[in-house]
């Protein structure tokens, strides 16, 4: 068998010296894109502004009472968090929302299309940080307050009136936001 | 060589993005896979509520049947295998599996809930923009 | 006091690697002056100092002072010492501390001991080092101080989380850092050798000990992520192709490439530009997946403390020094020298093989990486999974195996194929004698076949290049090499037994009945309910029996955590010479059964064995190469101090 000729290692043109850099400007590209999409959760509802729908809700655990439009109109700002023992990410913003009782915040929930024993399961797991729970089976509440989705929370004044509304998750940093709204809503 | 390299490279390339669109699975809401099946036996995942009361295991005790539903439309679904210990009726599941031609969804890996830390990203989606669908369906 | 003392120590450091930038910068540019003299003593000296601060937060946590932040939100004063100890690097924080530690002392370390490289290139180098550097002190310092004092002092620590009590999440990503700082200092040498652009085998063997070191803690850490996952998950899987598992595969495809075309360089004076080159791409893997990992921009199936703002702040570090270092690539590549030319049959020839392949499979992984982020661009939502990354790959990995069982053999610059017939007819029976076995064991899957096939062939050709040598004078560097090929192949053969061996059986039964899976006979003698710090658990009590041989218990777990709350199941495994038995519990199904999913997996022990050696033998190489460097460099060094005597 013959040996084949040397192979001369060329000198690469200049463009193909450039390609990392271009596949790397893609990347970013990319990735910037994929970080920028979430997008804000900070969405402008049309119910800030408005009063409370009025709803009497039942109890949706033994230990707390239920939940009524008036249970609002006490002159102080409370927050209402819009939950459910089938969600997955409500587990998640259980720590915020107990740090936040430790402040002294009140809080108040309404479970979503929920069962008792569920519900009780849902708190004995993750904390209970409300003060009272409404059940909402047939989710007429949650649609009144203009509420897509579980979890969401709406910062409430001293007169019944919806100041800020929370779209999704609280993760730690939405705390301060949420400390903020409740301050203003003073 | 260096030519021969940049080939090799640039098939790597071109192989790559031809696997990817026929070897990535696609995610599927249940109007979704209803309006237009993907051809039996590939792989793509299902997304959507377990429905209440739909929940039965066989007799063998491994094999469940379930409906997956976005208040649109409504997939049967097969599973055999232990269920991730979190998922239950009335919750999001991600069902990893295949179409069969009658209709029936077959899984073979639940991405219900690894642990509750772990959300799959479309159930996180869907929290937001298919609830509205799930809860209109309620009314 | 200590706290104090340890956040002194790190503006200290960050300050010194400020010199060293400044100082090497305008030596590199000639205008440095004296200042050329004092680059080398601000690495040692922020290497010492970074170690310092490091110690400092490791006391913290070993007394528990709760009047740290850092310690009340991540220790516990019930915590075994160890834990305690090794909470100082399980959180954000710590973790970047001993990110800048470790590249600290690797600065110092190439700035005491190196004295190969032109003095112009070493400066070069120490600068882009403290460059790199000065980017995570910055972030330590600006927006993750660890050493933040809690006033009040906590009554009790926080963090008191038995699921990250394992010794192995204690030292796996330590491990993975190691890697990744040592894939800095390549990426150093890399911006070096492109500002002076002087590339030669001296810059290589300055290189290779750092590559050779990050590759072999590479391989570690992905051998022992590999099992974590395969016991933790309780999925019978041993790679799942997630994005957290190819984020540690990426870097060490690109040290293994870079691997062999540094001792190219090192021995032949070829493949210049592309080693550079791979220097640089090879710490970029490690930012990227570090990046894709903590930003959450991919899910995946280990749950990770996902942090989207630090994830940013990765990018923004990557977009500086990966983007700066393409954009000198680009600008100066050109003008490097070209290197010995070689022919296509020859050694060098092989190992270009070998580079190409592996960077084709690199990018083919990064690609499927990233392609769910590319279609959600276009608002479709996919996955990829096995079914793309497993043959794609294969299609790289087959003839870089055939390549690997001939390019040992093969003689630098020149060869004849011809001389390779009998040691490949060797191989090709050997392949031969693994296809029977395979077909008459009745294993099925085609890629199986062919991994079965290849690890046949490349376990009797790895050990090839020993044939007529005295095995006692065999330099370490090539037992180093014969081990880690003949590790590949064990490896291979592992996977291939799992995929195409392995018994499944998905069962209900009841107290007191026995399933049969492959050779073993388990029994379900009862579940009882059991209980740990902070976890209930439903244990199964089973018995198993090889080939009717004595019974050996089997006790899986399915548990429930509650802070924070998760549940697990807890596989059991019985290993045994021929393989594992995994066994796991799942829930009650009606008529007192329970459910049960057990394996066989024949020889799956062999994939982490394999692993285990391809660490081994890049030990071996690594110890040849450092011995004879210190050799080297005493004998160097009495010769310069004779000089300085005599000059003055």
């Amino acid at each position: 068998m013959s040996v084949p000729p040397p192979l001369e290692p060329r000198r690469a043109s200049p463009w193909a010296l450039w390609l990392p850099l271009i596949l790397f400007a893609g990347f970013l590209a990319l990735v910037i894109h994929g970080l920028t999409r979430p997008g804000s959760t900070e969405v402008e509802s049309a119910m800030v502004g408005k009063p409370l729908p009025a709803f009497a809700l039942e109890p949706a655990v033994f230990d707390r009472p239920g939940l009524a439009t008036a249970d609002f109109k006490v002159g102080k700002p409370r927050l209402l968090n819009i939950f459910a023992s089938w969600c997955v990410p409500c587990a998640i913003e259980a720590p915020q929302l107990e740090s936040l009782r430790r402040e002294g915040v009140a809080i108040d929930g309404i479970a979503i299309r929920d069962r008792r024993e569920d519900v009780a399961a849902f708190l004995a797991r993750n904390g209970n940080p409300f003060a009272r729970i409404g059940k909402d089976d047939v989710s007429a509440v949650q649609l009144a307050l203009g509420s897509s989705g579980v979890p969401e929370s709406f910062v409430i004044d001293g007169k019944g009136v919806i100041r800020y509304q929370h779209i999704g998750v609280i993760r730690a940093e939405d705390l301060p936001l949420i400390r903020e709204k409740l301050e203003e809503a003073q | 060589m260096l030519v021969i390299a940049l080939a090799v490279l640039a098939g790597a390339a071109l192989l790559a993005a031809w696997a990817l669109r026929n070897q990535a699975s696609y995610f599927y809401v249940p109007s979704e896979i209803v309006a237009s099946p993907p051809e039996p036996g590939r792989a793509v995942r299902l997304g959507g509520m377990v429905e209440k009361g739909s929940l039965r295991t066989q007799a063998d005790g491994v094999t469940l049947m379930f409906v997956v539903g976005d208040g649109k439309a409504r997939v049967p679904v097969r599973f055999s295998g232990i269920a991730p210990s979190l998922f239950v009726e009335g919750s999001g599941v991600v069902a990893e599996g295949k179409m069969r031609a009658d209709g029936t969804f077959v899984a073979d890996n639940l991405l219900a809930k690894h642990d509750e830390n772990y959300v799959p990203r479309e159930l996180e989606d869907m929290d937001q923009h298919q609830a509205r669908q799930v809860v209109s369906e309620t009314r | 006091m200590i706290a104090e003392l340890g956040l002194a120590a790190l503006w200290l450091a960050a300050s010194l690697a400020a010199l060293q930038l400044l100082a090497g910068a305008l030596a590199v540019a000639g205008k440095g002056g004296d200042m050329a003299g004092l680059v080398r003593p601000a690495a040692v000296v922020q290497g010492l100092l970074a170690l310092m601060s490091f110690a400092a937060l490791i006391l913290l946590f070993a007394r528990t002072d709760l009047s740290v932040l850092l310690v009340a939100t991540n220790s516990h004063s019930a915590k075994p010492l160890v834990f305690k100890i090794a909470g100082a690097w399980g959180n954000h924080e710590g973790s970047m501390l001993l990110w800048v530690t470790v590249m600290g002392l690797a600065g110092g370390f190439v700035a005491l001991i190196d004295r190969r490289l032109p003095e112009r290139t070493m400066l070069a180098t120490l600068a882009a080092q403290a460059f790199v550097s000065l980017g995570f002190y910055g972030f330590l310092l600006m927006s993750s101080n660890p050493f933040a004092r809690l006033d009040p002092a906590a009554a009790e620590g926080a963090g008191l989380n038995p699921l990250l009590q394992d010794i192995g999440l204690a030292f796996h990503p330590p491990t993975l850092y190691l890697g990744y700082v040592g894939l800095s200092v390549a990426f150093s040498f890399a911006v070096g050798a492109l500002i002076t652009r002087e590339v030669g085998p001296l810059f290589a063997r300055a290189m290779r000990p750092w590559v050779l070191g990050a590759w072999i803690f590479l391989t570690l850490g992905i051998t022992a992520g590999s099992y974590w996952a395969y016991y933790e998950l309780g999925w019978g899987g041993w790679w799942f192709w997630d994005p957290v598992e190819n984020a540690s595969l990426m870097p060490w495809l690109a040290a293994t490439a870079l691997l062999h075309s540094v001792s190219v360089l090192a021995s032949r004076d070829a493949l210049r530009t592309w080693t550079v080159m791979l220097g640089v791409v090879a710490f970029s893997m490690s930012m990227i997946g570090t990046f894709l990992v903590r930003s959450g921009i991919l899910t995946s199936v280990h749950a990770f403390a996902v942090d989207p703002e630090r994830g940013a702040f990765i990018l923004v570090l990557l977009a500086i020094y990966i983007g700066g270092a393409l954009v000198l690539f680009g600008l100066n590549a050109a003008s490097i020298s070209e290197g010995k030319r070689f022919s296509v049959v020859s050694r060098e020839g092989a190992l270009v093989v070998n580079n190409v392949m592996l960077s084709a499979i690199l990018g083919v992984v990064l690609f499927g990486t990233l392609y769910p982020l590319v279609t959600e661009a276009f608002d479709t939502r996919v996955s990829v999974g096995p079914p793309y990354f497993n043959p794609v790959s294969a299609v790289f990995f087959v003839p870089m195996a055939l390549v690997l069982m001939a390019g040992p053999l093969l003689r630098w610059r020149q060869d004849n194929a011809g001389r390779l017939g009998r040691p490949l007819i060797i191989a090709a029976l050997a392949m031969m004698a693994a296809l029977l076995a395979f077909v008459l064991l009745g294993g099925g899957g085609t890629l199986a076949l062919i991994g079965f096939v290849l690890a046949g062939g490349l376990a009797a050709a790895s050990v090839m290049p020993l044939k007529g040598r005295n095995l006692r004078r065999t330099p370490l560097a090539v037992w180093g090499m014969v081990v880690a090929h003949f590790g590949v192949a064990v490896a291979l053969a592992g996977m291939a037994c799992e995929s195409a061996f392995s018994v499944e059986k998905l069962v209900a039964v009841r107290i007191g009945e026995s399933v049969v899976v492959g050779p073993w006979r388990v029994v379900l003698r009862g579940v009882e309910p059991v209980a740990g710090p902070n976890w209930t658990a439903l244990e199964a009590d089973m018995t198993a029996s090889y080939q009717d041989s004595a019974t050996v218990a089997v006790r899986p777990q399915a548990r429930s955590f509650w802070s924070p709350p998760q549940q697990t199941s807890e596989a059991a495994l019985v290993t045994h010479r021929f393989g594992q038995l995994y066994a796991v519990l799942g829930e009650a199904a009606e008529g007192g059964r329970w459910q049960l999913r057990l394996w066989w997996k024949p020889f799956v022990t062999l994939i982490w064995l394999g692993g285990l050696l391809i660490a081994l033998g890049g030990l071996l190489a690594l110890t040849s190469r450092v011995a004879f460097d210190m050799r080297r460099g005493f004998a160097r060094r009495r010769i310069v101090m004779r000089r300085e005597d005599t000059g003055r």
